[in-house]
């Protein structure tokens, strides 16, 4: 079936048959002609962005919240370059995602024109794979590909790049019956033998763990990772973006891993004998030093990358395939070598776990002045806005403190930006995690830095009824900064005071006074700086339901997360507290 | 670190060349040489990649070389069971006192005279690597003024090729 129309209309014909129902995105000059198609789609919401950027972590969060590719679109030049961020974040965090570019007309390209830029030059290192798109006639297979990529293998972002040119020549539209692909071909079912060799090993194990990474969302297989964490009784550790594929409630959960994580979560993964990675990439933030991360384990790594498998840390038994079949077959095996009577006995590692987590519980210290401790706030809200909302943070104390102590109970109840650490993540996720998912409350965890990054979506929020609520824990710092300041430079705080708080020494002002950008923008602002004051806040926000709310949470300037492992040192050295190193009762 | 040789099969779409060689650098590893050319099939061009590493690092950049989505396959070809050849071109300094003994030289390397002027000869010779570096030692003491490689280029011994396996992976997965 062809029909006659413009390049253009088969872009967005394109994307009405992909199943896009929202694309977040700004016009200008060299995307225009795919904007006038656009107004007239009943299938596809496009929702204005005040900026690329938030429309690129706004599909982020859209994919998060469906499971489904975000679509994002921007023009030319610096519209597209300005998706850059988003884009470099999705490709770390492995976030199914569409970016649409204009681009110049095909004669102009190369020229130097008005608005160029080579964004797939540009993007190539932090996509998944790009386009460009010089003829009409190829505007329809491209999308197919692009969301065939983004959606399958390990998920990625896709950037397809069209010249004006191709948008406003004719073409006859051709929905490709089958992807001429012969390059792709993602490995999703693992190897029977390797997994057999999983299974035997678990059985033999003394003090195996379940490292489970982000790849076990990705891959749907929460309820797989239940079955077989319940089936085995091994202890599960979930990385900071696997929050939520194993219940934070669950007896054998022991915690987040890395840097900011657990006691008990780092030191099961240090004195392990067999860690058995489930779509997590040994990231250097999870391992700290890498030559003395879990020096007696033996590795099962699974993953549906096969570059990523020894990559950090070399495996054992390495496992190419989809998490969820892995799993799958895993429990299979693992039920086998039961029936045969092979089972592990795991009782003296889980004696020695549960004396860490009761010895090294998460915790925090009131301030000694009577200000208000972030730490309580976030812990309020997850209690009082409970585990079916969603939360998205931002990058820094606040996100750390949004993944110690909000319990995330189901997948896709936590995003945040893990690998790339982009800060300004939280409001346009929110946003588009709630577009994606309106019946679903959504939080944005923000700090006060992250937050002037790219509040702006405050406006996208209030104009397009996106009512999102938004927690600022205004520390007045760049918080996660000053702590690094604070512990090894002195407490020289060189250019850490936002001044977004009043704090000792500087003028009692507020720049900006984040109640007052929220009612300029047309949403609820709301502030809480008594301990005594939290839970009617939260509550009085959560009455809300006809504008985005943004409530400033005036917290202590000096709260430090913990525990700590410094950058670049071993697991071995963290710190539960300031100078108080843990004791590892295995030592004794 | 040693020397390692990658045929690599890729489609031929714009900007495939960059996209490995970037690839290369932004994770940190030197390339040798690179030479790229078509194939005995349409759309498929193959790239010759010689690298200097270890053997680990080898095997991580293999795996994200394949991640490319217009590459098809990669093979490494061992030195012992591939027919290996560069071109060199080579322009030497040839006065009527050592013509002939440039000359010479050339003919020992089984090496061709391509152009002739008064005081100089243009050279082309085909070879191994290490084969080349000899001729080049040996035409030094008459002074070199300017020279190019085309960079190695390898192909499997024996009937098996790498394009009609991985064609039938292609029409298995179409």
């Amino acid at each position: 079936m062809t029909e006659q129309m413009t390049g253009a209309q088969s872009l967005i014909r394109s994307l009405e048959h992909v199943g896009v129902d929202v694309v977040f995105g700004i016009p200008g000059g060299a995307i225009l002609p795919a904007y006038d198609p656009l107004y007239d789609s009943e299938k596809v919401r496009h929702i204005l962005m005040r900026h690329e950027q938030g429309a690129g972590h706004a599909a982020e969060g859209y994919a998060y919240a469906t499971g489904r590719p975000g679509v994002c679109m921007a023009t030319s030049g610096p519209g597209a370059t300005n998706l850059v961020t988003p884009l470099a974040d999705a490709h770390m965090d492995s976030v199914p995602m569409v970016a649409i570019t204009g681009q110049v007309a095909a004669p102009a390209i190369g020229t130097d024109a008005f608005q160029e830029a080579d964004i797939c030059g540009i993007t190539m290192p932090v996509t998944k794979h790009n386009f460009l798109v010089r003829e009409a006639d190829d505007i329809a297979r491209t999308i197919a590909e692009a969301f065939h990529i983004a959606s399958t293998g390990r998920p990625g972002p896709v950037l397809v790049d069209i010249a004006k040119s191709a948008l406003q020549a004719d073409t006859r539209f051709e929905w490709p019956q089958r992807l001429d692909l012969p390059g792709y071909r993602p490995v999703t079912k693992p190897h029977g033998k390797q997994v057999r060799e999983a299974a035997r090993m678990i059985a033999e194990a003394k003090r195996p763990v379940l490292y489970v990474g982000g790849g076990v969302l990705k891959a749907g297989a929460s309820q797989e990772l239940r079955v077989l964490a319940e089936l085995t009784g091994l202890p599960v550790v979930t990385t900071l973006m696997a929050l939520g594929a194993f219940p934070a409630s669950h007896p054998q959960n022991v915690g987040m891993p890395g840097m900011h994580g657990t006691v008990a979560a780092v030191g099961a993964l240090q004195r392990a004998d067999l860690i058995v990675a489930l779509g997590a990439r040994f990231d250097d933030r999870v391992t700290g030093r890498l030559d003395s991360f879990a020096p007696d384990a033996k590795i099962v790594h699974a993953d549906i990358d096969p570059a990523e498998i020894s990559k950090n840390r070399h495996a054992d038994v390495p496992i190419v395939g989809d998490c969820r079949e892995v799993i799958a077959d895993m429990v299979v095996a693992v039920r086998n070598d039961q029936a045969a009577g092979r089972q592990g006995d795991y009782e003296a590692w889980w004696d020695q776990l549960n004396r860490l987590r009761a010895a090294y519980p998460l915790g925090y210290e009131q301030p000694g002045d009577g200000s208000l401790a972030p730490q309580h706030v976030i812990q309020r809200i997850g209690e009082i806005v409970g585990p079916d909302a969603a939360y998205a943070a931002g990058v820094g104390q606040h996100q750390m403190w949004a993944a110690q102590f909000i319990n995330y109970e189901r997948p896709g109840s936590f995003m945040n930006s893990g690998g790339a650490g982009t800060m300004g993540f939280a409001v346009p996720a929110a946003l588009g995690a709630k577009v994606g998912d309106p019946g679903r409350a959504v939080w944005a965890i923000d700090g006060d830095g992250c937050f002037q990054m790219t509040n702006q979506e405050l406006a996208t929020c209030a104009v397009e009824n996106i009512p999102i609520k938004v927690a600022v824990i205004n520390n007045g710092n760049l918080g996660m900064v000053r702590q690094w300041q604070t512990l090894f430079y002195e407490g020289r705080y060189s250019n850490t005071n936002l001044q977004t708080s009043p704090s000792p020494g500087t003028e009692k002002v507020r720049i900006p006074d984040f109640t007052r950008l929220a009612e300029a923008y047309g949403c609820v602002g709301l502030r809480c700086e008594r301990a005594e004051d939290v839970d009617a806040t939260i509550e009085k926000a959560m009455a809300v339901d006809d504008a985005p709310v943004v409530i400033d949470f005036t917290v202590n300037h000096d709260s430090m997360v913990w525990p700590m492992v410094a950058a670049g040192v071993s697991n071995d050295s963290i710190q539960y507290a300031r100078d108080m190193a843990p004791h590892w009762d295995d030592e004794e | 670190m040693s020397l390692h040789t990658l045929s690599v099969l890729v489609e031929d779409t714009p900007g495939v060349l960059a996209r490995a060689s970037a690839l290369f650098s932004r994770r940190g590893f030197n390339i040798n040489s690179l030479t790229v050319g078509p194939t005995e099939y349409e759309g498929l061009s193959r790239m010759t990649i010689v690298v200097n590493c270890d053997r680990h690092p080898l095997e991580q950049v293999t795996k994200q070389l394949n991640k490319l989505v217009n590459v098809i396959k990669i093979v490494e070809m061992d030195s012992d069971a591939s027919v290996r050849r560069e071109l060199l071109l080579v322009k030497v300094k040839a006065d009527a006192g050592s013509r002939t003994h440039v000359l010479e030289t050339a003919e020992l390397f089984r090496a061709n005279v391509v152009d002739v002027s008064p005081d100089v000869v243009v050279i082309e010779a085909v070879g191994k690597p290490e084969k080349l570096e000899a001729l080049i030692r040996n035409l030094e003491p008459f002074g070199i003024k300017e020279l190019v490689k085309s960079g190695l280029v390898a192909l499997g011994r024996g009937p098996r090729s790498i394009t009609d396996r991985s064609l039938r992976a292609v029409e298995r997965s179409a």
